[in-house]
């Protein structure tokens, strides 16, 4: 393989800071590291989860879209109102591609943009009665939605209006759940406070809501599918897993998923979770008010989804493990035939990954099932423990950039030359019109599911139709080709 | 005074979590352990300090509970 060797790759990070001044440079050098599978703690070499340099292309997101774009807004029959100016909610807007079933706007709200439109004077004068005819309308116009979740854009906190108290008048007007969410953008340093947030409203307005209803008949082998968010189908494909085991999954946190389940997860005996950034505040409160364990476990590409069913398995009766080993071994050939068509033509590829929560480390394993190399993985907004996580499952020598900035991904894009990058969508074209292959890793470019074993043939698809498409080498003019030719010659 | 979460590893140890400062760090000393005292001072493995009120009984795991920095 040709990752680069430690020394080059500590060069090239030293090469790249040089642009900056002295104090941003000094900033950034602690965000940037090369892994070392020796290294027992993250924060040895890298620092994370900090506020980002002013004045650099950061590609993080806010606390509102931590908040709404992914833990809340998956839930499909509640209505999230986007609380402030129009334009939070309206680009925003189905932007991440979470699937329910449903028929929308009657009982399902996933797709639709629900807003205050806040305007000068309700800057002046304050928003919460217009919050109160909102409600009065949405009540109105959608009778059949579940619950209403506020989520708070930038002025609503600078302002200093009481969402609070307008949600619990019109939570007991409506007989519904109706949440407040203070999870103003200008909130923490990036979308990570946002899901803490997301997870503590969950935790304070949802959760204790059936603690003392004990009419759920609840099995053995229920289980709760946290922290996916059915991008592209992602949750269905891991629930058809789990289900032909044998378990039962009775919520599904928050992809396709409803106000109820929410309310039933603490029912479940296990909670499962896909995406631990974002959800691991509400499984560690789960486990000690509930006493229900949880686990991470891992859906991408079959080695690891193998690995990832029979811990799950483990933590069930023997019935569960036979079912976990006849998943694994219907869809064993079908894998092996993917692997063996997609394999040759992927084969050493070298891949550079820059998302958010899980995927520079969950989707490691799917590349190595392909014969990738991942030589460089960062995160947007991961703190320690995701760093901690993901040195283990990456190579020596490895380029680890936290929060990287616009410039710097960029240099390292130009000089480690690798054969496709792998982020979202404000970087596409820049990296197209460099001439890499590039996929989105956030929405999986429009496709997906990737998780579970039908998820990761179309991965392997998509993969192959990218780094092999027939463009990469039609990006020069014909006749500046042949100008070269002719130097050369 | 952080409120903090003291829960037990896979291995049998004990760790402790700091929500607001994003620390999981494991517990090496805790000076009393005993199951008809619980608490005292306690060391993390990077080193910091922390004091937590000593309890008459060990509790369920994991559990939130407030500690002093030392």
């Amino acid at each position: 393989m040709c990752a680069m060797k430690r020394e080059e790759a500590e060069a090239l990070i030293q090469e790249v800071l040089e642009v900056y001044p002295e104090k941003a440079r000094k900033d950034r050098a602690k965000h940037l590291a090369v892994s070392d599978p020796n290294v027992e703690q993250a924060k040895k070499c890298i620092v994370s989860n900090r506020k980002s340099v002013p004045g650099v292309m950061t590609i993080r997101g806010c606390a509102y879209a931590g908040s709404k774009g992914v833990v809340w807004g998956p839930i499909k029959d509640m209505v999230h109102i986007s609380h402030g100016p129009v334009g939070c909610g309206q680009y925003s807007r189905a932007g991440r591609r979470n699937y329910y079933t449903g028929h929308t706007g009657i009982n399902a709200f996933g797709t639709m943009n629900f807003t205050s439109d806040f305007q000068e004077k309700d800057i002046v004068f304050g928003g919460d009665k217009k919050l109160e005819k909102l409600i009065d309308e949405i009540q109105t116009l959608f009778p059949l939605h579940k619950g209403i979740s506020i989520q708070s854009e930038c002025p609503v906190g600078l302002i200093g209006d009481d969402i609070e108290s307008v949600s619990k008048k019109k939570a007991k007007e409506l007989d519904k759940p109706v949440v407040p969410l203070r999870c103003e953008g200008f909130r923490g340093v990036s979308q990570s406070l946002g899901h803490h947030i997301a997870n503590d409203a969950i935790r304070d307005w949802v959760l204790p809501n059936r603690d003392d209803d004990a009419s759920f008949e609840s099995t053995p082998y229920d289980v709760a599918l946290t922290g996916d968010y059915n991008i592209g189908g992602d949750a269905w494909a891991s629930r058809i897993l789990l289900e032909e085991m044998g378990l039962r999954v009775v919520a599904q946190w928050s992809g396709d998923g409803t106000i109820s389940e929410l309310e039933l997860a603490p029912k479940a005996k296990v909670n499962l979770l896909h995406c631990y950034r974002s959800m691991n505040y509400l499984a560690r409160h789960m486990e000690e008010k509930y006493g229900i364990p949880w686990m991470e476990y891992n859906f991408f590409g079959p080695t690891k989804i193998a690995e990832s069913l029979r811990k799950i398995a483990a933590l069930f009766d023997e019935k569960i493990q036979e079912g976990a080993e006849r998943v694994i071994a219907r869809y064993t050939p079908e894998m092996n035939a993917i692997i063996e068509k997609y394999r040759p033509r992927l084969e050493g590829k070298k891949v550079m990954l820059y998302v958010g929560g899980l995927r520079p480390r969950h989707v490691v394993g799917a590349y190595e099932d392909l014969g990738m190399e991942v030589v460089g993985a960062g995160y947007e907004f991961a703190h320690n423990d995701d760093y901690d996580r993901t040195i283990k499952d990456l190579g020596e020598g490895t380029l680890l950039y936290d929060d990287v900035t616009g410039y710097e991904l960029e240099e390292f894009v130009k000089r480690v030359r690798p054969d496709l990058v792998g982020s979202g969508i404000k970087e596409k074209y820049i990296f197209q019109k460099m001439g890499i292959p590039f996929r989105q890793m956030h929405s999986w470019d429009y496709s997906g599911p990737y998780h579970g074993y039908d998820g990761f043939a179309i991965f392997a698809r998509d993969m192959d139709m990218t780094l092999n498409n027939p463009c990469w080498d039609k990006l020069q003019a014909p006749w500046k080709k042949a100008a070269e030719a002719t130097k050369a010659a | 005074m952080p409120s903090v979460m003291i829960n037990k590893t896979e291995a049998g140890g004990l760790t402790l979590y700091v929500p607001k400062k994003d620390l999981e760090e494991m517990i090496v000393s805790m000076e009393h352990e005993g199951p008809d005292r619980w608490g005292g001072e306690l060391t993390l493995a990077d080193g910091s300090r922390y004091y937590l009120e000593p309890m008459d009984a060990a509790p369920r795991l994991p559990i939130t509970l407030r500690v002093k920095r030392l």
